[in-house]
């Protein structure tokens, strides 16, 4: 076998455990999607009469608030990741694992492929709340592989950033709160309400930053609004911070101690 | 006989602390090696080395013929760790653990599936096997975590204090299971802390102190390398008690109790050259007592206080 086989055998192992952990603690998988769902509900039912008004005409709230939601479903996953990688890192089963002659990065792709599966299966369910509660996309079903798409590219990039996060904090405890800003970005930009209410430099932050033209892109997806670059500008931001964070992942993972 | 280590001039030192001071390892295949230090020594250090954990600052290694630095994963498909904390999946349970451990040595699934369950019949874990690992007994994680070592068949085997922190018998039960293992070929490099367990089990032993091997040898060489050992005589009759005295010039006199130490390490010819000297003085003594030193003594004579700058 080539190097690379024995890296896919070895990553599928991971993943293997790391879906066995998920099954095995289900709450905890499906509790990361609580949060996303309870944003869902709040910002419909509670805000939503009053933050709808200043949207457009003819556009509903549901229909606004949802691809936001989505992001934050997508990274929501993040916090359990860097949990995990960090728990293994501290318990001693990685020095096992570096003893052995394993493929170096099974054990942080594992971790990723893992929690991209978890976050498919918690955009499933919030989609679902989506559409109980009267989200009607517009979408056919090339955009939806399009947004379904964007949104794994995102779960990639926050995930290898948050193993990353994982491998260099010294306790779980650091680790779940150096990730944790990760998932209040989407709240600071056009998810919940346009960016044409905030005062300038919020405005300012809330339009250029990443997670702002992933927004745009997926609410044109799903409900049919005007694109333009932002399609472009998501995608690079999403293989840009993949990038990155695998390679720095990798760095700190494999540096010698 | 073939080395199955063989290291010269290990150095490691972390910042300005200097944790291994150039040492030399040398053990022959299918013994058992115990690198025997008080905490802080090094012999840590020397493990994590030594199963390329760490990188040493200086110096060279060969494990089973692969060099440590040029093919570490040379080395790393030849060996099994086993380390001071516990390195169980608590997540998983006892037998998901050791097939975790056969998939990552590409075993297949038939193959891994066998050897799990050969290993939890063998470690004594068939009834727990499917009961998660963060439920075991410390006696119980340590068999898992050695039965995972051995999932891939590990020419030579790695123990860093196996066992610190158990209970006597579990500690017997993993003596059991070590010598089983070399009776089977392989190499075993433990480290410890306790003399004991060094002489029940170590062919070889070497005594790191910050950072430097004090003694290398057999238990019994080590023993021999401290004075103290002595022949004990006790005499009921005083007069008989000082004509003893009177043969064995260099005896020590206790005259309270009647006993003579004659000094000598009580090897065989030595004792009968004493018992000839008795019976040619028509002397019957009413006790004899040989006191060989133990490794405490050893331990004590050769491991100093500890100076500043130096630990782990």
């Amino acid at each position: 076998m080539t190097a690379l086989s024995y890296a896919v055998t070895d990553s599928a192992t991971m993943l293997r455990r790391n879906l066995r952990h998920a099954l095995r603690y289900p709450s905890l998988t499906l509790s990361t999607s609580g949060m996303p769902i309870i944003f869902l509900l709040l910002f419909v039912y509670v805000f939503g009469g009053e933050l709808g008004a200043g949207l457009p005409e003819g556009v509903g709230y549901v229909d606004y608030v949802v691809p936001g939601i989505l992001l934050m479903t997508a990274g929501a996953g993040a916090v359990g990741t860097a949990i995990a990688i960090c728990s293994d890192i501290t318990a001693g089963i990685v020095d096992r694992f570096r003893t052995m002659a394993i493929s170096p990065s099974a054990l942080l792709t594992g971790h990723v492929l893992g929690s991209v599966v978890q976050a498919v299966l918690n955009l499933l369910i919030v989609i679902g709340v989506a559409l109980l509660i009267g989200f009607r996309p517009a979408a056919g079903p090339l955009e939806w592989a399009a947004a379904g798409g964007l949104m794994v590219l995102l779960t990639l990039a926050i995930t290898w950033v948050s193993v990353a996060l994982g491998v260099i904090s010294k306790n779980p405890e650091a680790a779940s709160n150096v990730v944790l800003p990760f998932q209040l970005l989407p709240i600071l930009s056009s998810t919940f309400v346009p960016t044409s209410s905030m005062p300038t430099a919020v405005r300012w932050f809330a339009e250029y930053q990443p997670f702002a033209p992933m927004i745009n892109t997926l609410r044109g997806l799903l409900t049919g609004g005007p694109i333009g670059n932002d399609g472009i500008i998501a995608v690079a931001w999403c293989l840009g911070i993949t990038l990155a964070g695998y390679l720095w992942a990798r760095r700190v993972y494999n540096r010698p101690r | 006989m073939v080395a199955a280590i063989k290291a010269t001039g290990l150095r490691k030192s972390y910042g300005d602390k200097l944790v291994l001071n150039g040492i030399d390892l040398y053990v022959p295949e299918g013994t058992i090696f115990a690198l025997l230090g008080p905490n802080g020594a090094g012999k840590t250090t020397a493990v994590r080395i030594l199963t390329t954990l760490t990188a040493a600052d200086a110096g060279q290694a060969r494990i089973a013929g692969h060099d440590l630095a040029e093919n570490p994963d040379g080395v790393r498909a030849a060996i099994g760790v086993t380390g001071q904390f516990s390195a169980v999946d608590d997540k998983l349970t006892g037998r998901e653990n050791l097939i975790l451990m056969a998939d990552l040595h590409r075993l297949g699934k038939v193959e891994g599936r066998r050897r799990a369950d050969a290993l939890l019949a063998r470690f004594d874990l068939e009834e727990a096997a499917g009961k998660l690992a963060a439920t075991y007994s410390g006696g119980m994680r340590r068999r898992l975590d050695l039965a995972m070592t051995l999932v891939g068949e590990p020419r030579v085997i790695f123990l860093d204090e196996p066992t610190t922190g158990l209970d006597p018998r579990s500690r017997r039960t993993m003596w059991e299971i070590i010598r089983e293992l070399v009776a089977g070929g392989v190499t075993v490099f433990l480290t410890t802390q306790y003399l004991e367990e060094a002489d029940e089990l170590a062919d070889q032993i070497a005594v790191l102190d910050h950072g430097r091997l004090v003694a290398q040898g057999s238990a019994a060489e080590l023993k021999r390398r401290v004075p103290g050992g002595h022949i004990r005589l006790r005499f009921a009759d005083p007069a008989e008690f000082d004509r003893a005295a009177g043969l064995f010039a260099d005896a020590a006199r206790d005259e309270e109790s009647g006993t003579l130490r004659v000094p000598g390490d009580g090897d065989i010819p030595a004792l009968r050259a004493l018992l000839d000297r008795l019976d040619g003085a028509a002397l019957r003594p009413e006790g004899l007592e040989i006191h060989t030193p133990d490794l405490d003594d050893v331990f004590l004579a050769l491991t100093g206080p500890a100076p500043k700058g130096t630990g782990r």
